[in-house]
């Protein structure tokens, strides 16, 4: 039954890194540029939605939803402010500004909310009264006698990730702009002769990525709820990596390599070591790297002559 | 007739490259018009100069009237203008179906449908394989594809850029035959190809091209008899 415990636990962990990972893939397909500060988009969702619910004592889904409009607006201002104008650069320099925003975003956390630790509350506790009127906050469901436990916030994000998967997927593929989006990764020139405006689509992408990244952030600080200005940072590697993993710039791709580092990642914690979860971790993507380089689920890109 | 397009004293750099050498030219409508020249002297660079990918330093081109020398690229398409890149540029992952609707793509969605079915008609062959992913497609085909998707913004003018480059005889005529039927219909061409031969036959005037000037101009029937592009474009 621990077993099933710690499955449970790791595609929950893996269903955040999926939702992370679809930010990093997307924009990558799409704009052909690692976008390392996303994982620091993640942090300040996570801090606009506390803010909104613990200080400003709004509902959690207003909680939710203005941190996914204040993260969505600051994924475009980043692409548009230091991607945009790298455009025709070397990737190796946009890069390099990426880092450089992932810097920015951190201190001004630290700046803004202090380094101090903020205990994120649990949207998902129900109130239970006890026969003898004492209140108890009920933050899951057991079964089996309690040998499984199930917490709502675990059954929650791994719903919210398939259905984000789900409509994702039905856009990609049936939206004007979701074609638009398929047509500029492969050939932006070409996407330019149909008329498609390049730049905008681009910062559609950003847009899309950023606002889901509030998503994985609330999600992620309901599961681990101490918020600190660092908070994004480990969990947008590891989503960076399970993008890797599934293949970069594929969407279900972005999936399975996010499940399936969850769930090695709570495998190893459970049965090899705590200490050693996260070499385990890289060490199956340099393996699985070794043998096909382009990820799980990646095309061979052919190199245009 | 009516000038459609008038290029005018252009001139392209790459880096420290002069590529296009104080280029003029005009495509009047309802015409075929060619520019010839080997590889290299700068007709792709002419027309992505048209199109809107490339920028000229100097000069002014000028479509249906208006100055388009600082148009982006994407907003020339609602002007009227097309472009089949060289080497097709399919969108090899999407079906055939999905190209010819990106080539509609600042177009109502009304008048989508009517479109495909004109494209349809005029290459049977995609309507066989529209669900098919283009990237599946033979070079012939994927040929066709790229013209047909051009079609669908409902050009005033077509420009094509190589459509023969890769393809076998047998398609290269087909291709041709393609293009005659396109410019009866009405729509007039812009066509750049190192096919002198074929472009030629086709072309009511041609200008050819040597390392990014324009040396000669004439009709399709006068430059076919030029003892100067016989011996350079035509085998003697």
């Amino acid at each position: 039954m621990s077993f099933l415990n710690s499955l449970i636990s790791g595609v929950s962990l893996g269903s955040i890194y999926a939702i992370i990972a679809l930010g990093y893939t997307m924009v990558y397909g799409i704009a052909k540029m690692l976008n390392f500060a996303h994982g620091d988009v993640i942090m300040v969702g996570a801090y606009i939605c506390f803010f909104a619910v613990s200080r400003f004592s709004l509902p959690p889904l207003v909680g939710v939803l203005l941190a996914v409009v204040v993260c969505t607006l600051l994924g475009m201002t980043i692409e548009k402010l230091a991607y945009a104008p790298l455009r025709a650069a070397p990737s190796l320099a946009v890069l390099i500004t990426a880092i450089g925003v992932s810097y920015f975003l951190q201190n001004a956390a630290l700046l803004l909310w202090t380094p101090n630790p903020k205990v994120f509350p649990n949207f998902f506790a129900r109130k239970v009264t006890a026969p003898d009127g004492t209140v108890t906050d009920q933050t899951g469901m057991a079964f089996f006698d309690g040998a499984l436990r199930v917490s709502y916030v675990t059954l929650v994000t791994i719903l919210v990730c398939l259905a984000i998967m789900a409509v994702l997927t039905v856009f990609i593929n049936s939206s004007k702009l979701g074609k638009a989006m398929r047509a500029v990764s492969e050939d932006k020139d070409a996407a330019r002769l149909m008329g498609i405006n390049v730049n905008t689509t681009i910062s559609a992408t950003f847009a899309i990525g950023s606002g889901l990244a509030a998503i994985a952030g609330v999600l992620l600080c309901s599961a681990y709820p101490t918020l600190v200005p660092t908070t994004g940072s480990m969990p947008g590697i590891k989503a960076f990596t399970a993008a890797v993993f599934g293949g970069i710039g594929s969407i279900p791709g972005a999936l399975l390599g996010g499940l399936l580092l969850g769930v090695i990642e709570i495998l190893a914690k459970a049965y090899i070591s705590t200490q050693l979860s996260d070499a385990v971790v890289f060490g199956v993507l340099i393996v699985v790297l070794l043998v096909k380089p382009t990820g799980l689920l990646g095309k061979v890109v052919r190199e245009k002559v | 007739m009516a000038e459609l397009l008038k290029v005018e004293d252009i001139n392209v750099y790459y880096g420290a490259i002069h590529a296009i050498k104080n280029v003029s030219f005009h495509v009047d409508e309802g015409e075929i018009v060619t520019l010839i020249g080997a590889n290299g002297a700068g007709k792709s660079t002419t027309l992505q100069t048209v199109s809107g990918l490339l920028r000229s330093k100097t000069g002014a081109i000028t479509f249906d009237g208006k100055n388009i020398s600082a148009v982006a690229a994407h907003r020339l398409v609602q002007h009227g203008l097309a472009q089949v890149p060289e080497g097709r540029r399919v969108f090899l992952q999407m079906s055939v179906e999905e190209n010819l609707e990106m080539g509609a793509y600042t177009r109502p969605k009304g008048e989508i449908d009517a479109s495909l079915e004109r494209v349809y008609e005029q290459f049977p062959r995609l309507k066989e394989r529209k669900r098919q992913v283009a990237g599946t497609l033979s070079g012939g085909e994927q040929q066709m594809l790229a013209m047909g998707r051009a079609l669908m913004s409902k050009p005033k003018l077509l420009m094509l850029d190589e459509p023969s480059m890769g393809l076998a005889p047998i398609l290269v005529e087909q291709i041709f035959t393609i293009i005659k039927a396109l410019h009866k219909a009405g729509t007039t061409i812009l066509l750049v190809e190192q096919n002198a031969q074929m472009a030629l036959s086709v072309a009511d005037r041609a200008y050819v091209l040597e390392t990014g000037k324009i040396t000669l101009s004439g009709t399709g029937e006068e430059l076919i008899h030029s003892d100067e592009v016989r011996k350079a474009y035509l085998g003697g």
